[in-house]
């Protein structure tokens, strides 16, 4: 299964919680906090909801809860896309 | 000349046994009402508790007509209201039905109808283009919740204003505080005023499951709604009416009637920060406390018991233990306050009027109901939460208040005597 | 405290915005037509007044979208405009000194309908997390405080058509109790196949499927009426704080209010009228002109008709009345603000707008109908709204002084 990437991770982020001025996903994101980005944790449980319906993978909320950036929230879904196909 | 308001009767249909006598006992006992759903299979939902009434429409009084015209929530408002009325006298004084008005308070409206009827009209959610013919001929009703106010008119008889207050979790304070507007301002001389909700549809269980805001405690339904507790993980969901007979002081005084209490407070702000999301530091829902008051003519120092909104979240908790300090200053920390949320559940637009029949009560019989489930406290939460076992207390002001989406803040104050 | 409305957002099948809606409605462009929003071919109705041309994205904040219904996207940008009409700086007002008070029937229902969908065909893991706030009633008060930053008291009504009027009358309490300023009014988006199926059940729609012959209230021919989109957004301010901060316009004052509710079998409308001219203090010779609830259903025209002669049949000349909704159809909480904003532009200009469409008038309902924009000096008028099952308000509004 090929990895989720961060263009992934801006496709969806823009779909669950829309996309404006306020909301900035230009440049070097990865290790700034979501916060920071303008998402707050409705969009980040909106994206993970789609994501496991999208991926069929299990994100567990407290870790998507815990996932403060780009990065961290890329390693959760990737990680999760590796032992699902470990799995199978 | 001033037009004041007093409480003259109660009717309440909450978790466990209706009325208000079973509802009192419940929650000074702090024996918890919270139970793994029972009215559809919970089972593919993350939150699978709930606090449900066990309420028999027809058995409760309502003719099978009314029972099944009427979605649930305005079957809980309706038997608390005719309660109220016979509690209150009312019914055998001499009044002008135009002086009469109606507010009823709820967040969500006919939720169990709206979503069973959808089930059917669309087939199971196979069509976007719904077929109007499976309808029920009582749709529209449901669709406009102003449908519940019409009915509570119906049952009281009243011809003057009657509305809907329908701000979400804070509807019923809100509901509340309208109708003593109306009766300070004299457009009524009595308001049948109150709310409710039935949410307990799976609609309402997959919305608050998608932002997991309910507790997943589904292994001990009867604790799994902790306010002020260490492990509180969320509120569960409830059910449930309040409705109270409100009139102007000397009309209550004219006819004899029994005075549970004034309202001598009433505000309400918006925190305009986040439609879920709370601002720590709590500063709008104390500006709403410290405007209560004010219109009360109450010092924070004066407040004997706080009824807080408690609805076992981490973020509301805490929300609310800052506001109170910050209301109240030092005298946050002496003040017994206590949720009976764990006892009841969260009743969404319901509660805050079940929350005020409790505060009238509480100031009736000098008993300060306890926080249940409160065995652990949450060590950063620093207030008296008034864990497990009501105390008697000498009350003469009461302070309750309310929290909800949408940034909603609210805030009512009950005396005794009356303050104003 | 005398409250006046300094600001009109208007978003009507008629025209989005105050002027563009003045102006069509001057001219008696209806705005009914066929349902375009989903398939209705298999509806026993198929007209509604549709809001065309709006364009959400271009009028709300991008992350507003995919958390909001079409209900309250149209209620963001109404307000919007609004607070533009009036000039207001929000940052020139205290921190609680700004509120919200807005009237709703449905709240966010084509939202409301996606997500039941999802519950019922995909599964609860499939309902979004916007579902929690952006179907109920209390949505648009709570997504306006946000955008603009408004602290003070709140409040959400809902009875029916009745509803914005109430609404309205609840802005005025809150600014004489001091509030700076409040946003308040009405508006529905119920054009999704849920909305206009549940309309559908509860009688009342015509059946017609002739735009110039299905909404006809106190018509001879009348035969039900036509449900639209909409509403209007005001602002009410202090008469004195709105002179201090030298607001640009003042349209007018909330003068008069009185809400009843019908007995079973009966009506209290009358007495609803009465009490908003004497809250008022206005004798019904000085009502300039009458915005009717307009229900199109012959048994509520009638009874309408009866409690205006009863109420103006002693003037020397006959009250003259109108219903601009003949050009855009009944828009539940919507429709009371939108009158009272015609109501207001008709003190400004001296005109009152028409009914379209409105033949020979039914035995019983024998008014004196506007049926072309009239000049008319005036001073006072009055707008009544009917919620279903029996909700009366009436509302006047006077020119400042």
């Amino acid at each position: 299964m090929s990895a989720f990437t961060l263009e992934d991770l801006k496709a969806v982020m823009r779909s669950a919680a829309g996309e404006d001025e306020s909301l900035n996903l230009d440049g070097d994101i990865l290790g700034v906090d979501f916060a920071a980005l303008g998402y707050d944790s409705l969009a980040l449980m909106e994206a993970a909801s789609r994501l496991q319906r999208d991926l069929g993978v299990e994100l567990p909320e407290e870790e998507v809860a815990d996932a403060a950036t780009p990065a961290a929230f890329l390693t959760l879904v990737n990680d999760r896309l590796a032992e699902a196909g470990t799995a199978r | 000349m001033d037009r004041r308001v007093v409480i003259t009767g109660i009717g309440v249909v909450a978790p466990g046994d209706p009325g208000t006598k079973a509802f009192w006992q419940r929650i000074v006992e702090g024996r918890t009402a919270t139970r793994t759903v029972s009215t559809f299979d919970p089972a593919p939902y993350r939150s699978r508790v709930a606090a449900e009434c066990d309420f028999d429409p027809v058995r409760e009084g309502l003719s099978p007509q009314e029972a099944r015209r009427m979605d649930r929530a305005a079957q809980l408002l309706v038997v608390s209201a005719r309660e109220a009325l016979a509690d209150s006298g009312l019914p055998d004084a001499a009044h002008d039905p135009g002086r009469v008005g109606v507010s009823v308070g709820s967040a969500v409206g006919c939720t169990m109808k709206l979503d069973e009827e959808y089930n059917v009209l669309s087939d199971g959610g196979r069509t976007w283009v719904v077929d109007p013919e499976y309808a029920v001929p009582h749709l529209y009703d449901y669709v406009v919740p102003s449908s519940l106010a019409a009915e509570v008119a119906w049952a009281a008889g009243a011809e003057g204003p009657a509305t809907v207050v329908s701000a979400g979790c804070t509807s019923g304070i809100d509901a509340v505080g309208y109708a003593c507007d109306l009766i300070e301002e004299g457009s009524a001389d009595v308001m049948v005023a109150g709310a409710g909700d039935a949410p307990l549809s799976p609609i309402t269980f997959a919305c608050f499951d998608a932002i997991k805001a309910t507790s997943n405690r589904n292994d001990t339904p009867e604790s799994a709604l902790r306010p002020f507790h260490r492990t509180r993980n969320g509120f569960v969901l409830g059910e449930g009416a309040a409705v109270m007979i409100l009139e102007e002081y000397g009309h209550a005084r004219r006819r004899g009637a029994q005075i549970y209490a004034h309202i001598d407070g009433f505000a309400c702000r918006s925190n305009a920060y986040h439609m879920t999301a709370l601002r720590p530091d709590g500063r709008e829902m104390a500006a709403a406390i410290t405007a209560a008051l004010g219109r009360a003519g109450l010092a924070p120092d004066a407040v004997d018991y706080v009824n807080a909104h408690g609805t076992g979240t981490k973020q509301n908790d805490r929300h609310e233990t800052r506001a109170f300090k910050r209301a109240l200053g030092e005298h946050a920390h002496r003040v017994p306050v206590s949720s009976i949320k764990a006892v009841t559940g969260h009743s969404l637009g319901g509660i805050g009027s079940i929350e005020i029949a409790a505060c009238a009560l509480a100031l009736t019989h000098g008993v300060v109901p306890p926080t249940a489930n409160l065995d652990d406290p949450d060590p950063e939460l620093d207030l008296d939460y008034v864990p497990l076992t009501a105390r008697e207390k000498r009350l003469d002001a009461v302070l309750t208040v309310g929290s909800g989406f949408g940034g909603f803040q609210s805030a009512m104050v009950l005396t005794r005597r009356g303050a104003r | 405290m005398t409250a006046v409305v300094t600001g009109i957002g208007v978003a009507a099948p008629t025209g989005l915005g105050v002027e563009e809606f003045w102006a069509g409605t001057l001219k008696g462009a209806s705005a009914i037509g066929p349902i375009t929003r989903f398939d209705a071919s298999g509806y026993p109705v198929g007209l509604a007044g549709e809001i065309s041309g709006f364009d959400a994205a271009a009028q709300i904040p991008g992350r507003l979208l995919p958390q909001t219904d079409r209900v309250t996207q149209l209620a963001l940008a109404a307000t919007g405009w609004g607070l533009a009409d009036a000039d207001v700086d929000p940052a020139r007002f205290g921190e609680f000194d700004m509120g919200v008070v807005t009237a709703g029937s449905i709240g966010g229902f084509e939202f409301g309908q996606r997500e039941l969908q999802a519950l019922w065909r995909d599964g609860p893991e499939h309902v979004s997390v916007y579902q929690s706030f952006a179907w109920f009633y209390a949505v648009n008060t709570g997504q306006i405080s946000i955008r603009h930053g408004m602290r003070g008291p709140t409040g959400v009504l809902v009875t029916e058509q009745a509803g914005g009027l109430d609404a309205l009358a609840q802005a005025r309490r809150r600014v004489r109790a001091g509030t700076g300023l409040v946003v308040s009014g009405g508006m529905e988006a119920p054009l999704c196949p849920w909305g206009v199926a549940a309309h559908v059940r509860n009688g009342g729609l015509s059946r017609s499927r002739d735009r110039d012959r299905a909404f006809l209230p106190f018509d001879a021919d009348a035969g039900g009426h036509v449900i639209g989109e909409g509403g209007a957004m005001l602002i009410v301010e202090d008469a004195g704080r709105a002179r201090e901060r030298g607001a640009p316009h003042v349209y007018g004052e909330i003068a008069g209010y009185c809400a009843t509710f019908d007995p079973p079998g009966g009506t209290r409308l009358a007495e609803a009228i009465t009490g908003a001219l004497d809250d008022a203090g206005v004798d019904p010779s000085g009502i300039g002109a009458v915005f009717a609830d307009a229900s199109g259903v012959p048994s509520l025209d009638l009874v309408e008709a009866d409690a205006i002669r009863r109420v103006f049949g002693k003037r020397s000349t006959p009250v003259p009345v109108t219903a601009p909704k003949t050009m855009f159809g009944r828009l539940s909480s919507g429709g009371g603000p939108v009158d009272v904003a015609a109501a207001l532009l008709a003190l400004r200009d001296g005109v009152v707008p028409p009914t379209v469409n409105v033949g020979d008038l039914a035995p019983g309902c024998e008014l004196d109908l506007v049926r072309e924009a009239r000049p008319v000096p005036l001073s006072a008028a009055l707008v009544i709204a009917r919620g279903h099952h029996g909700f009366n308000s009436a509302l006047v509004v006077r020119s400042a002084a």
